[in-house]
């Protein structure tokens, strides 16, 4: 597959066919999906249904083994390319945060503008520090991260990925690893970025949320995208049965 | 509110009340031992002389001290080397890229081969070895190839504990670099390397303290260090006793630093977490 392939101009990521397996075992196997810009779309499905690796394939952490991404209409699923450009252009937020335990908070965020962007250590602290502000975290600024709480530590993570202006963020499952009570303030960071504009691309387990948030929800099951649809139509009238079964596993466990 | 004493407070106040007593007597018992039975022994008087005579330990102390500034200077010399070259051997072993494997394996061979000699054997090979090559006059100083030989060896351990401490650090530190864009050269000096390092500070200062040791190895091949000056003195002598006074020498840097090794290794237990368990 070349480059050059025909694509919709308001799409900002899509992918085609995408297969992706660890030695024997398949975890993506064939997903197609379109990420119009600015659209917000969750990815809902059991453990291993390939939730993770689809957003670690986007941000090219996996290489694809099959199948095509485009980004901005250019395919980054090329054998061989170099995924340094590609990264920095895509913000992305782990379940257990990833913070860089020796530095400050400050550090972590600026660390991305300073080494990638080539900005000043200065100018990007100063960033950093309006950043964390601007995410209620500017009294923190010189903490070290094991001093945080766990919705401290993925704030600060957030931040660190908006210091380098995506033009899109991956959050793969964000708020797993939180107390109940800390998951709301992470997500009510999403929440604004959503308002801001920012295309967003999440794997949830927060069944609620994915129903306020998001444009389009896609139900994966065994690395296929089963189900897709307008949240409500989800969550409210899901037509195939592995999503009826999955949903009302997660209603069961009050999640929903 | 409890009360001034709680009961783990009395329980342990005794618990360690009785601890001072046990180590005293036990102290005691094992000092009375030494002090009265080694001097029971048919040999005493003859080793007292040989090892402990006052008068020529006063008279060659100066002079070792002296020879050991030599080993001093060795050790602050190799010290920045090893650390420079152990790096690059780990950086080399774990490299990934096809272009490098002839870098890779050389250093497989390097920390094979360096590991696997004693460092003895090693000071003779090199010591005796190179200069035989008839290079210029001050290529064939064997306090250079002494020095070689000590950065060679150590190199060779250490960067088995540098590559360590850089497979410890955690695969998600990478993604999470390299998910900023950060390449992999970057990820290394600035995630990677900063976090290995701070672990293995304590095994590092192990090494130091066995260097400081080993350092005394190179006069085998000539220069008038402190083990070869104390040998001199014994000689002249025809007593043990500059031996002992070298080792008092060798024990007031290496105690101190060993002192330091194990502080930094309670610090780090105690910054990871884990708690001491009665």
């Amino acid at each position: 597959m070349t480059a050059e392939v025909p694509t919709t101009p308001d799409l900002k990521i899509e992918l085609r066919g995408v297969y992706k397996a660890f030695d024997a075992t398949t975890v993506l196997n064939g997903i197609d999906l379109e990420v119009a810009k600015g659209n917000v779309i969750a990815l809902i499905g059991a453990s291993g249904s390939g939730k993770s690796t689809l957003l670690r394939c986007v941000n090219l952490l996996e290489p694809v083994d099959d199948g095509v991404i485009l980004f901005d209409g250019v395919d980054i699923a090329e054998p061989g390319l170099n995924p340094d450009p590609i990264r920095r252009r895509i913000g992305m937020v782990f379940q257990s945060f990833n913070l860089f335990p020796h530095m400050s908070v400050t550090d972590n965020v600026a660390i991305g503008p300073r080494k990638v962007l080539g900005v000043s250590k200065s100018q990007a602290r100063r960033e950093g520090l309006e950043m964390l502000t601007r995410l209620g975290l500017g009294e923190r600024a010189d903490a070290y991260p094991d001093q945080l709480s766990g919705g401290q530590q993925q704030r600060v993570a957030i931040a660190r990925s908006l210091a380098m202006n995506p033009e899109v963020m991956l959050l793969d499952e964000i708020t797993s690893a939180l107390d109940p009570e800390l998951v709301g303030e992470v997500l009510d960071v999403i929440r604004g970025l959503k308002n801001d504009g920012m295309t967003m691309l999440f794997a949830t387990h927060e069944m609620a949320f994915a129903r306020e948030i998001s444009d389009k929800v896609c139900f994966l099951h065994k690395g296929r995208i089963l189900e897709e649809g307008s949240p409500d139509q989800i969550f409210g009238d899901p037509q195939e049965e592995r999503t009826q079964a999955f949903l009302k596993r997660v209603t069961d466990a009050g999640r929903l | 509110m409890a009360p001034p004493l709680t009961r783990r407070a009395v329980y342990e106040q005794k618990q360690r009340r009785r601890a001072v007593v046990i180590a005293t007597v036990s102290t005691t018992i094992a000092l009375v031992a030494v002090v009265v039975l080694v001097p029971l022994t048919p040999g005493w008087e003859k080793v007292k002389r040989s090892f402990f005579d006052t008068d020529i330990f006063v008279e060659s102390f100066p002079g070792l001290l002296e020879a050991f500034m030599l080993d001093l200077k060795i050790l602050i010399v190799s010290t920045p080397l090893i650390l420079i070259v152990a790096l690059l051997i780990a950086l080399a072993r774990g490299a990934r890229r096809p272009a490098m494997f002839p870098l890779k394996a050389f250093a497989v061979i390097y920390t094979d081969v360096l590991r696997g000699i004693p460092v003895i054997l090693l000071v003779f090979l090199i010591g005796f070895g190179v200069p035989a090559l008839g290079l210029s006059r001050e290529l064939s100083n064997p306090v250079i190839w002494g020095t070689v030989t000590l950065v060679l060896s150590y190199s060779a351990y250490v960067s088995e504990v540098m590559r360590a401490g850089i497979d410890s650090v955690h695969e998600s530190q990478r993604a999470a670099a390299r998910s900023l864009g950060m390449t992999g050269q970057q990820t290394m000096s600035s995630v990677v390397l900063p976090q290995a390092f701070r672990r293995i500070v304590p095994p590092l200062m192990n090494s130091f303290v066995s260097l400081q040791k080993d350092v005394a190895l190179v006069s085998l091949i000539g220069p008038v260090e402190i083990l070869r000056q104390a040998g001199i003195d014994k000689a002249k002598t025809a007593n043990f006793t500059p031996y002992v006074a070298a080792a008092v020498i060798f024990l007031a840097l290496t105690i101190p630093f060993t002192r330091l090794a194990d502080w930094a290794l309670a610090r780090q237990r105690r910054r990871t977490g884990a708690t001491t368990i009665a």
